[in-house]
């Protein structure tokens, strides 16, 4: 409980890419030094609409992929959908724009030290970072499954590079238009039970967290989902972004998404009382 | 590339920058305010704490809360609204983890206090008068009274009164009373000269407003909580004016102020209103380190105004056109 992630500084970042990629963007920004401290599952924390903006608070988005290029140094990446105002003016900035940033935020993939079966679920444009977090297990020797899913076929994210990085990748959308028809959750139990999955890995809209961790309900499977819930601080200081959530002596709290969070594990989480009162 | 401020700049300059809140004295006007900083851990990886005028604490009750359901927060044009609820450890928790850290930073302290009853109040207050390393104690009275139908205390000459006579009963004159003040009232002045005769010292002007938003989606109220707290930039007027109203009332209370302070120039407004002191609140949410950039820029005003002290622009709005520093 409570870490706070030590490593988080705020910087002004150059943005040095943005290219629409499908329906979302991705963006590049240079944060020198501070790549060594950000992990598969972490986020950033954006100041949106410059000076003069109407937008007070900060937008959180997770970092999808970290490399370091003798050009730019070392840079993050985000894949940002501009569907509000603040998201749309980010994905309007040119390149060698500023940005002011904090990062990295919040808690990471935990990363097992053996080589395990890893299914890796994302929903939409969730599954940004599990390509990186793929790359990571994949070092590790594990073996890893991945499986998108979307209400549509714009919005599944899994770019060519990524693709590289799994062992297979399975793609559902809701309207068929592309992979198969239906939601993640369908084949879910039979591919874990065929490729005798240890770990899952998952990050998407909570709804499909809270499917994921019902399925999960009775097996031992280990179910790491990064959570998603509106935050105004990313730091810790607000209290908005809480969730309930049981620790190991049976009692549940409020925890905040930003500093306990993103990643949390999935059958600690309290899916039912999500938006409801909490009695302590 | 990073931010950086050097330990103690204030006290370089020939400006002088400390304040005073009844006999506890700050070297700078700029402090957290209440609930929006926790207990000041989340903000020390940004900035050194004792580098502000003061920490102050979320509003602690005697027991663990766990607060409002989500969703607690909504952003609206150059604000927030917020229904948090007062989720928080407990005194006991508060007093065994977050003082002796907050004394090891070396910040100074002011510990808020919240209650469901007054006598909530007081027994919190007793909780903390023997405590060292707390500079001054905030009376957070704009929370619901349960003994008279979930009023709120602030909104009532008399529940506000009960709390102050109680707190101040119990802790004699160990430590400064700060009453927090709600805005959500026909006559502001009325209230706080209610609680200065009850025994405040001070005054915290002003807690959030009373707000609410409608999501187009679901057609029903967006908060768990129904309606929320409006704070940002979008209440600071409304700040100004009670804080203006107030000082001119009640010239010799000493004032925290907040209520949006972005900037330093918004601080140096609050103080030309009549605030002795600035708390910090939503403007840490968008930028960690809001407040060293508010302190910074405040005293670079404060200088160029030509004022040799903080404390010689307290009011300053209030004197005639032609009066000198």
């Amino acid at each position: 409980m409570s870490t706070i992630n030590k490593s988080a500084a705020q910087l002004i970042a150059t943005v040095v890419g943005n290219k629409r990629v499908g329906q979302y963007h991705q963006i590049l920004i240079s944060v020198g030094d501070l790549v060594a401290s950000c992990r598969p599952g972490n986020f950033v924390a954006i100041n949106v609409g410059g000076a003069s903006s109407r937008m007070i608070l900060r937008r959180a988005f997770a970092i999808s992929r970290t490399s370091t290029s003798p050009q730019f140094g070392g840079t993050i990446e985000l894949i940002v959908a501009p569907f509000g105002a603040g998201s749309s003016w980010l994905c309007e900035l040119p390149e060698n724009s500023k940005v002011d940033i904090t990062l990295p935020l919040g808690t990471a993939f935990g990363i097992p030290t053996t080589a395990v079966n890893a299914l890796l679920i994302g929903g939409g444009y969730g599954s940004a970072p599990l390509f990186g977090l793929a790359e990571v297990l994949k070092e590790r020797g594990c073996r890893v499954d991945m499986l998108l899913g979307a209400s549509t076929g714009g919005k599944i994210y899994a770019p060519m590079e990524g693709k590289r990085s799994v062992n297979s990748l399975r793609i559902l959308t809701e309207d068929g238009s592309m992979g198969e028809t239906g939601r993640i959750t369908v084949p879910l139990a039979q591919i874990i039970a065929d490729s005798q999955i240890d770990v899952i890995y998952s990050c998407g809209p909570m709804a499909m967290l809270k499917a994921i961790s019902q399925i999960l309900d009775s097996g031992d499977v280990v179910h790491q989902c990064a959570v998603e819930e509106a935050m105004a601080c990313g730091i810790g200081i607000c209290m908005t972004c809480v969730l309930p959530v049981k620790d190991e002596s049976g009692k549940i709290a409020n925890l905040r998404s930003c500093i306990d969070g993103p990643v949390m594990d999935g059958s600690m989480i309290q899916w039912d009382l999500v938006g409801k009162p909490v009695t302590i | 590339m990073g931010f950086s401020w050097k330990t103690g700049d204030y006290l370089m300059s020939q400006l002088d920058f400390s304040t005073t809140i009844g006999t506890a004295w700050f070297p700078s006007p700029i402090f957290t305010a209440s609930g929006c900083a926790s207990s000041g851990k989340e903000l020390a990886q940004f900035m050194e704490l004792r580098d502000m005028g003061a920490v102050v604490t979320k509003s602690i009750m005697t027991k663990a809360r766990a607060g409002r359901a989500t969703p607690r927060m909504a952003e609206t044009p150059s604000g927030m609204l917020n229904s948090i609820g007062l989720q928080g450890p407990g005194i006991d928790a508060f007093l065994a983890n977050d003082i002796p850290w907050l004394v090891e930073q070396k910040a100074r302290i002011i510990v808020s206090i919240a209650g469901e009853t007054a006598e909530e109040f007081s027994s919190l207050a007793r909780r903390i008068r023997g405590v060292a390393g707390i500079s001054a104690i905030e009376v957070n009275i704009s929370c619901p009274n349960v003994e008279n139908r979930g009023l709120v205390f602030a909104c009532q000459l008399e529940s506000a009164q009960q709390v102050i006579e109680g707190v101040r009963r119990t802790i004699g004159g160990d430590l400064p009373i700060i009453a927090k003040l709600t805005p959500d009232v026909t006559d502001i002045v009325a209230i706080a000269k209610g609680v200065v005769d009850a025994g405040a010292d001070a005054l915290a002007l002003i807690n959030t407003v009373l707000g609410m938003v409608i999501n187009p989606n679901t057609m029903r109220p967006h908060l768990g909580g129904r309606t929320g707290g409006l704070s940002g930039p979008a209440i600071r007027p409304i700040a100004v004016r009670a804080i203006y109203q107030v000082h001119e009332a009640l010239p010799k209370i000493p004032i925290l102020g907040m209520g949006g302070v972005t900037s330093g120039a918004d601080a140096f407004e609050l103080i030309l209103a009549g605030a002795s002191g600035i708390s910090v609140g939503t403007a840490s949410f968008g930028n960690p380190t809001a407040i060293m950039k508010i302190q910074n820029e405040l005293r670079d005003i404060l200088i160029a105004k030509g004022f040799k002290s903080m404390r010689e622009a307290i009011g300053f709005a209030h004197r005639p056109e032609n009066s000198v520093r």
